[in-house]
């Protein structure tokens, strides 16, 4: 990431003389009267409030959520036509699988839901193998009806979904990553400072972390490196992987660019990786939500949909 | 107002919003549920196949081939999907006698409409390649396949300046139906007929096709998903249009809410 940013500057400092699409200053401090029945002690005054996502970020952000919603929920509709990954350039149902679900049993009314993870079979009735069907009889399906699009089998649908969804995540994405690159967004607010890249920082933002431990003051009013980091992590690699593992899946693009093949081994192997990136995707989201619960959901969530921010005070005590 | 201040106490705004995000989310999902089932919808969300095969071609334009594997890459075995055996009795008929007296029609817009022995078509120059077959599924498998280019058949008929496609008659009935609904057909452009590695395959690994991978002929369209690799193909119509065929969507999965393009 570019370094030529005094590694101590805060959001607070005004926007760089740059030809900024938003014409709003990038901070607006509000000092605004204390609601009445509300005494909290360690309160300042005046609360600070910071504009803190601009409307670019917020729009985009929401509309990939909704996006990355959909193209999940379709995703695991495709995977449940067949419930099963290889490594490789080839894998079908003879080849030796490296994720499998199935559903086993002596008759339909006794179906058992089995995962096999690199040979170790896991019983998952009623979550992945096999699962209540539309009624709520257990059948064969690899993901449970509630987190597929549609709910009920429909290969051609979920395909519909898939692929229409996945043009609206392109574009939303560059979109994002333009506007991060001409904003300098990416520089200001989410490359680490070299204060945080240092050991000792990491260690105790780790610390803090695992006490569950927010900042509050003027550390608040940047990211923190592990949330940096992470967002780092999924703009840059795992959204873009996803992508790239899915065009690998095209016969098609695979004649455009056969260097796909051989960059993740395969186009088994890429169905592979685009599960488990898929995977790591939620993983993040669900640690993003609960540090939103943490941090205070309401100002969080609301500074994602009005930008203002509500620095969290200094507790003096 | 701003969420952020609305005199609340935290608790219950954070129950509101959970239960709130819920309630939408369930809402949403029988919605998409809803929406999955509209004709219209499907139709909108089937605008993006128009964006992915522009694309596509275009980024195809100076024909590139598929992936050609070594003989090592091979598949030890290769599923046979769909039909594995056609009913038809005049297909029956023609497997009994080994497909000697049989021959593959090409007619519709073309100027001299033939009838292609297997004998003439295996005189004619072949293509060997050995690629891999991507079901729409998900698995896909390797196998080497032999035959003759559909490009120099459709140059020995002569294409009438009308033609658009180049449509498939099969011989299996993948749905058995009393209307003849459930035949297999496909179609393909001009572009992906006249590819080099378009062929129609009467060899599998170097041995003749055999039945469940759609002997006497297959299609061979490396470009694209396995759905298009009609098997069992009797007959060879070049067409201006495919709308009154059929379901009227260019093949039997097309008609089953496919995409016609599918090199995705």
């Amino acid at each position: 990431m570019s370094t030529d940013e005094p590694p101590d500057q805060s959001p607070v400092d005004p926007p760089p003389p740059e030809p900024a699409p938003a014409a709003q200053p990038a901070i607006m401090v509000q000092p605004q009267p204390q609601p009445e029945p509300r005494p909290t002690p360690s309160a300042k005054p005046a609360r600070e409030v910071i504009y803190r996502h601009t409307l670019v970020v917020r729009v985009t952000h929401w509309i990939n959520l909704a996006c990355i919603t959909l193209l999940l929920m379709s995703g695991l509709q495709i995977f449940n036509a067949h419930p099963r990954l290889y490594w490789g350039q080839y894998g079908a149902d003879q080849d030796k699988a490296f994720i499998e679900m199935m559903a086993m049993g002596s008759d339909m009314d006794h179906l058992k839901g089995v995962t096999t993870v690199a040979g170790h079979p896991f019983k998952t009735t009623g979550f992945l193998g096999a699962s209540a069907g539309a009624d709520n009889a257990i059948v064969p399906r690899g993901f449970p009806r509630w987190a597929t699009l549609p709910s009920f089998q429909d290969l051609a649908v979920g395909r519909r979904w898939h692929f229409a969804l996945a043009w609206l995540f392109v574009i939303n994405g560059l979109v994002y990553l333009g506007f991060g690159l001409v904003n300098r967004h990416f520089s200001r607010d989410l490359a680490p400072t070299r204060e945080q890249i240092r050991p000792s920082h990491i260690l105790k933002d780790i610390w803090d972390h695992m006490r569950l431990k927010h900042p509050r003051g003027e550390e608040a009013k940047s990211y923190n490196v592990l949330q940096k980091l992470t967002y780092l992590i999924v703009i840059f690699i795992l959204l873009p992987l996803m992508l790239l593992t899915g065009l690998t899946m095209s016969p098609g693009f695979d004649a455009v660019a056969p260097w796909l093949l051989d960059l993740f081994g395969g186009r088994q192997s890429a169905r592979t990786l685009h599960f488990i990136s898929a995977n790591l995707i939620v993983l993040f989201v669900l640690v993003h939500v609960v540090e939103v619960f943490l941090a205070g959901v309401v100002n969080e969530l609301g500074s994602m949909i009005t930008g203002r921010y509500v620095v969290p005070p200094e507790i003096h005590s | 107002m701003s969420a952020i201040q609305l005199p609340r106490p935290d608790f219950s705004r954070r129950g509101l919003i959970t239960a709130g995000t819920l309630a939408l989310g369930g809402l949403a999902l029988s919605g998409c549920d809803k929406l999955s089932q509209s004709q219209g919808f499907l139709n909108t969300l089937g605008a993006a196949e128009g964006a992915t095969i522009n694309v596509q071609r275009l980024l195809l334009a100076a024909g590139p081939l598929a992936r050609e594997f070594k003989a090592s890459d091979i598949s030890p075995t290769f599923k046979p999907n769909g039909s594995t055996m056609p009913s038809d009795d005049d297909y029956q008929a023609a497997l009994a006698n080994g497909f000697k007296d049989w021959s593959l029609q090409v007619d519709g817009l073309v100027n001299r409409p033939l009838s292609l022995s297997m004998a003439r078509l295996k005189a004619m120059p072949s293509r060997t390649q050995i690629t891999r077959h991507d079901c729409v599924e998900g698995w896909s498998a390797i196998a080497g396949w032999t035959g003759v280019q559909l490009g120099r058949v459709l140059h020995a008929a002569g294409l009438k300046p009308s033609a658009r496609y180049v449509v498939f008659h099969c011989a299996d009935d993948l749905e058995p139906s009393l209307d003849g609904s459930g035949k297999y057909y496909e179609s393909l452009d001009m572009v992906d007929a006249f590819h080099p590695q378009t062929i129609l395959a009467y060899a599998m690994n170097g041995q003749p096709l055999a039945v469940p991978h759609g002997a006497p002929i297959r299609l061979r369209v490396e470009r694209q998903l396995g759905y298009k690799q009609a098997k069992y193909v009797m007959r060879i119509e070049v067409v201006d249009r495919f709308d009154k065929m059929g379901g009227g969507k260019g093949g039997f999965w097309e008609d089953r809410g496919y995409e016609w393009y599918a090199g995705i």
